[in-house]
């Protein structure tokens, strides 16, 4: 994957992609800003969902145990996993040991991200996914784009042409008298998927939330087919990030009123799952849970940034950030797109690494304009803004020792000496007075206000021009006018 | 050494700079919605779940059955469960009860055109119905499979809001909470219902005995 810039340099020619997104964010956000506006104390609520996610990480072992143990004593299998290879070695054996060549999935973020679907593809099982959003991206061979909506890039005419494609090759296929009405197509995805559920005999899923007390599991969904999965196969497995554990029942409270309006704008999604266990005559008899590593613990070591372990997954940050509207989430080249993707991505694998992959993860706490809309929004208050700009040092940290000349560092030093000494400054000044005068004149562009402004630089101000303005320096410093003003105002007095 | 230690050891080792009454903090309690009459809040709990599109219909115990009937019209196959005795269903249906003699499997639950269950609890504030699978509310894929879901909540089972349900329910059970029929808006946004789960919800509010 590309770092971020070139990524989004691609998806901004987009002209369809930018058309999608920008009628699904603005869909999103109205849809929310209303259900929000209903809760009388929302402010209140934040504070609680964010007190109980903290309190959770800061005590996080204590927690991971007591889980384990009831869960155990609830009659599952309990797994630990250091990173994905492990994670997906854990499911890969449980699907072997009861001899299944595939697996039905609910929609998960963590297997998404320790990339389950390819792993078990490579051991001979095919892993269905299930969401309806994820059947497309599954079937358009494609990769998801939203946390919520992973299709949110497809439009009707685009899905329908996947469906008439693909769903033959993975199952039953689609009706040929297939139209784009998403009614239509739904049911073609109902059918198509419930051959699956009903002859399934392992499920994969992942939770939302995991209760230290009771070792209860909780899914989060809309559409009945993460039931379909926890319900109806004999086995199932549930990957969970060490980081979804609430301590006790009662704080589930404010995180159940609040994910389903922060991320779909409903008071309520329309079905959540909750099991502790196994339940002798009801549901998946044999129950393994794998709780997940894999970067989390780098993320909690870091004081500034821990909180991005908070996150619940609502997708809000990315219906408000203007950056994900224009980009869409594949430029940010992971599963966890936008703007907690930003923070996410380089807490979990490390800045500074060496070759591309770190270079497209050090990309990431740039791909942002700062503006503070996600802190805003975020129905746990992770301050993404303060976390991107603690990354920003630790990927200027993480760099300094590197060979080569860097434009900014050059420029911040040639700053640092003149405004250390006043003649300098005085020098400076003069000079960006001339370059304001021959701007003013010959400068590319206008800035709204009449103001002129020099389009890209060439030399080290290339990168920083490439996609700004610069605006055309003021003709005259202000010391320079306050020397030459102040006598005649003395006079008028 | 094993993973369940190295990850423990990295989790303690992430936080050695977190005080020991850092841990301890008590989180603030989430904030209540006013208390309110309950006939209100029942009120509240009807107009909610309509607005996610369910059907519902409010009505006093012996008219529960009649009820009941007309809510299956258009139904032949109806499937109940075991410990549902209070109410009478219509004659002409074939009305087969989960576990006696047998579980249904899944594909036996997919000939089925509907069920009729209880519910443990309604939430008004989010329009929510909670089952936790006690014997009149059958397994979860009871619930699931057939495309009809006829749910009875009495009146007294409603409460206000979410922190008002927690504490009456057991986490040991596996629960299902419902609002709404299934839905699906992953298409352009545009809401549909019914993708994998029951496509209509039917819930009928019965008045307390006394009232």
């Amino acid at each position: 994957m590309p770092a971020f810039p070139a990524a989004a340099r691609v998806a901004l020619a987009d002209t369809q992609l930018r058309h999608n997104l920008a009628h699904a964010t603005r869909t999103i956000r109205d849809k929310r800003a209303a259900v929000v506006g209903e809760v009388a104390q929302w402010e209140a609520l934040r504070l609680a969902g964010a007190a109980v996610k903290e309190s959770a990480l800061l005590d996080l072992d204590r927690h991971l145990e007591q889980l384990e143990e009831r869960l155990t004593a609830a009659g599952a299998t309990v797994h630990w996993a250091r990173d994905a290879e492990e994670a997906c070695a854990v499911v890969a054996a449980v699907a072997r040991a009861h001899g299944v060549d595939e697996v039905v999935k609910v929609k998960s973020m963590a297997t998404a991200e320790i990339g389950l679907n390819e792993a078990l593809a490579a051991e001979g099982i095919a892993a269905w996914e299930t969401d309806l959003a994820e059947l497309i991206v599954q079937l358009g061979g494609d990769l998801p784009s939203h946390i919520l909506v992973p299709a949110i890039h497809r439009n009707r005419a685009e899905i329908r042409e996947i469906f008439r494609r693909e769903m033959a090759a993975a199952g039953r296929p689609a009706p040929d008298d297939l139209t784009d009405e998403p009614a239509v197509l739904a049911a073609a995805a109902r059918a198509h998927l419930r051959e699956k559920f009903l002859r399934a005999k392992v499920g994969v899923s992942g939770a939302n939330f995991a209760v230290a007390e009771s070792g209860t599991l909780v899914v989060v969904e809309s559409e009945g087919n993460g039931r379909m999965c926890l319900t109806l196969p004999e086995v199932l497995v549930s990957v969970v990030g060490i980081e979804k554990v609430v301590p006790t029942w009662e704080a589930l409270d404010p995180l159940l009123r609040l994910l389903p309006r922060s991320s779909t704008g409903e008071r309520m999604n329309p079905y959540t799952s909750t099991w502790s266990g196994v339940t002798p005559g009801d549901g998946p008899q044999e129950v393994h849970v794998v709780l997940l590593d894999a970067g989390r613990t780098r993320a909690l070591a870091d004081e500034v940034g821990r909180q991005a372990l908070r996150c619940i997954r609502c997708s809000a940050c990315l219906n408000v950030c203007p950056v994900y509207e224009r980009t869409g989430g594949h430029a940010y080249g992971s599963v966890y797109p936008g703007p907690i993707g930003a923070i996410l991505n380089p807490l979990m694998k490390g800045v500074g690494q060496a070759g591309p992959e770190g270079a497209q993860t050090d990309s990431l706490p740039y791909a942002s304009s700062l503006c503070g809309a996600c802190f805003e929004v975020c129905p746990v208050r992770i301050d993404i803004p303060s976390v991107l700009v603690d990354l920003r040092a630790q990927v200027v940290d993480a760099h300094r020792g590197d060979r080569g000349v860097k434009g900014e560092a050059v420029a911040m030093r040639a700053a640092a000496w003149s405004f250390s000494d006043a003649r300098r400054l005085a020098w400076a000044e003069r000079a960006s007075g001339v370059a304001g005068r021959v701007l003013t004149r010959l400068g590319r562009t206008t800035l709204p206000g009449g103001r002129r402004a020099a389009g890209r630089l060439p030399g080290p101000g290339a990168a920083w021009t490439g996609a700004r303005d610069l605006p055309a320096p003021p003709r005259e410093s202000f010391r320079a006018w306050w020397a030459r003003t102040r006598p005649t105002q003395e006079d008028d007095r | 050494m094993s993973a369940r230690e190295e990850v423990l050891g990295r989790v303690r080792a992430a936080l050695a700079d977190v005080a020991p009454q850092a841990r301890a903090a008590v989180a603030p309690t989430a904030p209540r919605v006013p208390e309110r009459p309950h006939h209100e809040v029942v009120d509240l709990f009807c107009e909610r779940v309509a607005d996610y599109r369910a059907v519902v219909e409010r009505c006093a115990v012996d008219e529960l059955g009649d009820r009941v009937a007309a809510a299956l019209a258009g139904a032949a196959r109806v499937v109940v469960p075991p410990g549902l005795a209070d109410v009478a269903l219509p004659p002409g249906l074939t009305v087969v009860v989960d576990g006696e003699p047998d579980v249904l499997g899944a594909a036996e639950l997919d000939a089925v055109d509907a069920v009729v269950t209880a519910a443990r609890v309604g939430i008004a504030e989010t329009g929510t119905v909670v089952l936790d699978h006690a014997p009149d509310q059958g397994r979860r894929a009871l619930t699931l499979v057939p495309d009809l879901h006829v749910c009875v909540v009495r009146e007294e089972q409603v409460v206000a809001d979410v922190p008002d349900a927690l504490p009456l329910l057991d986490p040991a059970r596996p629960l299902t909470w419902i609002s709404g029929p299934s839905a699906t808006s992953d298409i352009e946004l545009s809401r549909v219902e019914g993708v994998h789960g029951p496509r209509t919800l039917h819930v009928l509010v019965v008045a307390d005995r006394e009232g």
